[in-house]
């Protein structure tokens, strides 16, 4: 007891560095013993996978039997791959509209959201409904209102248009219908985070504003841009991760199809894992998945720092 | 102001305000729609789920889809293994969890920012990178297709540590403190003073966890074989590939397989939405 009281004061007396280190030992013990349980499960679970990943990309592997080292033959087979160039190139497809459409859906709602309005509760609840509902239930009931004879969409569409697009069934319509769905889903979700940002800017911040003759643009530009700048900024790379690894949407709701006009990254490495038992191959674009969120994600930490300095 | 004449600003807020409840009623209709489609296709007879020009509302309402199906599909089984799961996965995620997060928080010792940064840094690693070689691992000692499986992959996250140590982080630490001089012990400071303290919280992080298990569909995919084994993800998908014109009935099973959610989500959305808010924040 007394010991833990010196300690907690800095220790400035003769013969307590005995105490401190006794201290000392007693917490690396106790905080190693707090965190075993969810540490050791997560070692073996997350962190071993994640270091394996390095290694199995330069192996032959397939469904029985150890990894065996073939040196560069995966990354070379990899870089002359018609799939993965379609796969790397739809993933970023997805990614270029859907950040940007979900980003200005979700901010637009947080703003009208944080001002005084009625029923503002119930529509939070509303706007959160889609990313709570199971991907399956989410991607049967899309796939059938796409449906391009007899579904809601074109049903509503066809009083407006002629030529309805074929959604699920057209190579080039496909994509849009999945991004339409992906933005469905996760707009609530960065709908919340965005408000929770907006929450703290300072009232008072308006009110100067509004003192200067600023009047409502004006205010959103100068007040409440700057100051969500931060969260704007941790919602772009979470978005971007999110949009990057995109997989069972596409995986329920259109297999990759029709053609390979969906497949996206992630679901190029399950089906060369699952679907063909290579896994060894299918590590190597894992592997390049992780470097494609890394580089994107390092790329945004750099441009912020960068407009934060300037 | 008199109400004969209202200034020029305040129509504009006016009809500022209109436009936004019109925003608010277009874009609420639009992520509704689908679960009202879902909701009255399931009540239709099969043939007029798909009809032109489409009818709304059921000439006749078969409610008695919602009987048939518990025996057209094995829902029972696979609702109690989801139940199981989600439960279990729940309870060891919260104590794991919150049990790293007080070693996290409140233990000064050296060497725990660095290893604070490593759970980070992996939570920005997308599960579908490392998904392979955890795949093999689980397999290789045999639990491929086993209950195992699908507890042990989701329990350990990252996210639970995170969550709770910031929500820790904002209790004083003078509070452990003080415990620790009364000669209280680690595990009595943490069972006696920060979990009563983490109530809303903890309620967050189990939500949370429960819903992700719960609507989890890669996970079962990948790893289980047997149908009795069955999620109500996985068996719900193989119900659709296997009645794919009964679209009636499909819409039956994926109203059952939300429902359950959204009554977890409307008793507890307080805690999950500023759980999601405040962990989501401070990263």
């Amino acid at each position: 007891m007394g010991a833990q009281d010196l300690a907690g004061r800095g220790g400035g007396a003769r013969d307590n560095s005995a105490h401190v280190r006794t201290l000392r030992n007693r917490n690396i013990r106790n905080g190693l013993l707090f965190i075993a349980p969810n540490f050791i499960g997560f070692l073996v679970l997350i962190l071993i996978p994640v270091v394996t990943l390095f290694y199995t990309s330069f192996t032959k592997w397939s469904a029985l039997g150890e990894p065996s080292f073939n040196g560069l033959a995966n990354w070379r087979r990899l870089f002359a791959d018609e799939n993965f160039k379609t796969a790397t190139l739809n993933t970023l497809y997805y990614a270029a509209v859907h950040i940007p459409l979900t980003l200005a859906l979700a901010f637009g709602l947080a703003v009208l959201l944080n001002a005084k309005i009625r029923g503002r509760a119930f529509f939070r609840t509303v706007a959160f409904f889609p990313y709570i509902t199971a991907i399956v239930a989410v991607a049967q009931v899309w796939s059938m209102m796409f449906d391009p004879k007899s579904g809601l969409i074109n049903q509503f569409l066809g009083l407006f248009v002629d030529d309805l697009p074929g959604w699920l069934s057209s190579t080039s319509w496909a994509m849009p219908a999945v991004i339409i769905v992906g933005t469905w889903r996760e707009v609530g979700y960065f709908m919340i985070l965005l408000l929770a940002g907006l929450q703290t800017i300072p009232a008072e911040l308006y009110e100067a504003a509004q003192v200067d003759g600023a009047n409502g643009w004006q205010r959103f530009w100068h007040v409440t841009v700057p100051c969500m700048w931060p969260t704007l900024f941790f919602v772009t790379v979470t978005l971007t991760i999110t949009s990057l690894k995109i997989l069972d949407l596409t995986l329920v709701m259109t297999n990759g199809g029709p053609g390979i006009s969906t497949l996206v990254l992630a679901q190029y490495v399950y089906r060369v894992a699952f679907e063909r038992a290579d896994f060894g191959y299918a590590s190597t674009v894992s592997l390049m998945l992780f470097f494609i969120c890394l580089a994107v994600t390092m790329l945004q930490f750099w441009i912020n720092n960068r407009r934060e300095r300037a | 102001m008199d109400g004969t004449r209202v200034s020029g600003r305040a129509v504009g807020r006016a009809v500022g305000r209109v436009a936004g409840y019109a925003a608010m009623a277009v874009v609420c209709a639009f992520i509704l729609l689908p679960f009202v489609w879902m909701v009255l296709s399931s009540l239709k007879p099969n043939n007029e789920v798909f009809m032109v020009p489409v009818r709304w509302l059921p000439s006749t309402w078969h409610w008695e889809h919602y009987a048939q199906i518990w025996t057209k599909a094995d829902m029972g089984t696979w609702l109690l293994n989801t139940v199981f799961f989600a439960v279990v996965v729940m309870l060891l995620q919260v104590a794991t969890g919150s049990f790293a997060a007080y070693g996290f928080s409140k233990i000064a010792f050296p060497g725990r920012n660095t290893l604070f940064l490593v759970y980070v840094a992996t939570m920005a690693v997308p599960w579908q990178a490392y998904m392979i070689p955890q795949f093999k691992m689980l397999s290789v000692i045999g639990l491929n297709d086993t209950r195992w499986s699908i507890i042990l992959l989701q329990a350990f996250g990252a996210f639970g540590v995170f969550m709770m140590k910031q929500f820790y982080d904002t209790i004083p630490d003078e509070l452990a403190e003080a415990a620790r001089l009364d000669g209280m012990s680690e595990f009595g400071i943490w069972a006696r003073i920060i979990v009563p303290l983490s109530g809303p919280s903890i309620a967050a992080l189990a939500i949370i966890t429960f819903t992700n298990t719960w609507n989890d569909y890669m996970g079962p995919l990948l790893y289980l074989r047997s149908p009795d084994l069955y999620t109500i993800q996985l068996g719900l998908k193989t119900f659709i590939s296997q009645y794919d014109a009964d679209y009636a009935m499909i819409m039956t099973g994926s109203v059952l397989s939300v429902l359950p959610i959204l009554v977890v989500f409307l008793l507890g959305q307080k805690q999950f939405i500023e759980g999601i808010a405040t962990s989501g924040m401070k990263g």
